[in-house]
């Protein structure tokens, strides 16, 4: 199984040994990466056309509707926890990532940025709801209700109490350009973030 | 009956008894000197013996899980869906070993066998067994097969509390546990419906306190009506709709009491069918052992900590639209095994057949267990 470029991303963040949870974990692909680095735990995922990918990769893989929460986990009960490509598509986004980081010590959450210049354009100018590569649905089918730009997840973390411990704002290519550094929720397609809830 | 065996069939089988002299005491407090067990077994043991796995038997089931007794059999074994050459529990890979419980009725001492100590038969006598006491004496099986650790103990509904006793009570037996369509304990709701089906059967003029052998007769009104009501709650609403909406025999109403639409006439045949071929005695120690299953009493109800001495990896599922043993009440096996840190997978199979969707040949449902199946296989070399 190959990794997607946000996953890629998430694997370097995480070290060996680590515990931890994949929220829609699709068919494990990264848990069974991180398996090589001793890197253990669960896949959730709400769709069970997968599940026997799951298996043969050799993945704990739970159906569960993250929509409901995660009450069925203790606190800080993994070291991480890992919501990738799919924030876009929950019914309350900041519900799930207060649970995100109740359970994990440190959380992970990557998406598509709504700010992408392409984005923008095709409202701006062309009148019409994006439509992307990361975002290939249409208005009226789109499993992605929830969608938010770079600064509207900032606002959010920060709104939660929310410590920002490292990002990567990266485009399809993965190239790190001029443009991505100066203007990230301008030029960057997809976004990962490593937060932490603050101590009191 | 089979015109010819189909190629992923075990074929023709037949049950072997072991005898056991060495004493089984039992939750109860009573003990059996001697007893048997009957069991079918199916593939190869392999030359370590690490293949063997358990397929452990719900309520009305019995040892014959797959293939076929004679050509005239009229059906095969109860779970020949999931057993046989290239299936889910493939018996290319795996020796599956399926007893009858202590308690049943097709050979395995029980409440229809006679009892060592009299010479009579045991009728109402036998001593009511439980859960652990039928993983004990499975336990003696396995020692006397051979077998010090099996592959997986597999079971569905009363099948899969036995599953996870297993894991419970003797981890270092049992690499996998496979609990399909149970929970860890019954409702107040199950309790009802298997108090109803008691009653059913008490109340028969023929049931003579469990004695009616002895009478030459048999409780068929009371067990019959048992056996309509579980079958009930073994449905779901959607199935029964789909199989016999409101469909009439006759094709219009006669404005009578006698049987009138499909349902009931499905019923009664299912009713006065399982009668012929099952011990009223044995219906109500079964219903007894599912009351009584509650691995938690002794923990202090907590869960967590009942299945904290777990080794075995879990596979757990359920079905949709089962009411019986609902989702939410595996998601309560599931949390626990959570809770305590243990591998499980866990999938949720959308069908519409209720309870009995663990016996049905669901694409998804074998494709997962299937391939779990293999997992378990490749680990232990089969």
């Amino acid at each position: 199984m190959s990794l997607r470029l946000d996953q890629q991303i998430i694997s370097d963040w995480i070290p060996d040994g680590a515990k931890v949870l994949d929220l829609g974990c699709g068919n494990g692909a990264l848990l069974n990466h991180l398996q090589e680095r001793h890197i253990t735990g669960y896949g959730l995922e709400i769709d069970n056309s997968k599940f026997a990918d799951c298996i043969r990769a050799g993945i704990n893989v739970l159906q569960a509707d993250l929509d409901e929460g995660l009450s069925q986990f203790a606190d800080q009960s993994f070291d991480f926890v890992i919501l990738s490509q799919t924030l876009q598509a929950i019914k309350r986004p900041d519900f799930l990532l207060r649970e995100i980081v109740r359970v994990g010590k440190k959380g992970i959450i990557g998406f598509p940025n709504f700010g992408h210049w392409q984005c923008r354009m095709q409202l701006a100018l062309g009148g019409r709801m994006p439509v992307s590569k990361a975002l290939p649905n249409a208005w009226y089918e789109t499993p992605n209700i929830h969608l938010c730009t770079i600064k509207d997840f900032e606002q959010l973390c920060a709104s939660n109490n929310l410590t920002v411990l490292n990002h990567s704002i990266v485009n399809h290519e993965h190239k790190d350009s001029l443009g991505i550094r100066l203007l990230p929720n301008l030029f960057g397609q997809i976004a990962v973030y490593l937060v932490q809830q603050q101590k009191d | 009956m089979p015109e010819s065996i189909p190629a992923d069939s075990v074929g023709l089988v037949s049950p072997a008894t072991l005898h056991i002299d060495s004493p089984l005491k039992l939750d109860c407090g009573r003990t059996l000197s001697s007893y048997d067990l009957v069991y079918e077994t199916y593939g190869e043991l392999n030359a370590d013996h690490s293949n063997a796995v358990l397929i452990c038997h719900a309520l009305s089931g019995d040892h014959h899980a797959a293939g076929y007794h004679s050509m005239d059999d009229r059906k095969p074994g109860w779970w020949d869906t999931a057993i046989g050459p290239g299936k889910a529990i493939d018996t290319n890979h795996f020796f599956v070993v399926c007893p009858n419980n202590l308690g049943g009725c097709k050979g395995s001492s029980g409440p229809n066998t006679i009892n060592p100590e009299t010479g009579e038969c045991y009728g109402p006598d036998f001593p009511i067994v439980t859960v652990p006491d039928w993983v004990r004496s499975q336990s003696v099986l396995a020692d006397k097969l051979g077998i010090s650790q099996w592959a997986a103990v597999i079971g569905g509904s009363l099948g899969g509390m036995q599953a996870l006793q297993w894991a419970i009570s003797l981890p270092e037996r049992i690499r996998h546990t496979v609990i399909i369509a149970a929970a860890p304990k019954l409702s107040a709701q199950n309790i009802a419906f298997n108090e109803v089906a008691r009653t059913a059967i008490k109340s028969d003029p023929d049931f003579h306190d469990g004695d009616y052998m002895r009478f030459n007769t048999l409780p068929r009104q009371g067990l019959g009506l048992a056996r309509m009501l579980g079958h009930i709650t073994y449905l779901s609403d959607e199935a029964m709709g789909q199989k016999f909406g409101r469909e009439l025999r006759s094709g219009a109403i006669q404005y009578g009491y006698d049987v009138e639409f499909q349902i009931e006439s499905y019923l009664r045949y299912q009713s006065t069918s399982f009668v012929e071929r099952f011990d009223a005695n044995t219906y109500l120690l079964m219903t007894k052992a599912l009351d009584y299953f509650d691995p938690a009493k002794e923990f202090d109800d907590d869960l967590t900590r009942t299945v904290a001495n777990i080794q075995a990896k879990a596979l757990v599922m359920s079905f949709t639209s089962d009411w019986r043993f609902s989702p939410v009440r595996s998601r309560e096996i599931v949390n626990a095994l959570l809770a305590a840190g243990k591998p499980v997978t866990y999938a949720e199979i959308e069908a519409h057949q209720g309870h009995d969707a663990f016996l049905m040949p669901i694409p998804r449902y074998l494709d997962i267990f299937g391939t779990y199946m293999q997992q378990i296989a490749a680990e232990v070399a089969a």
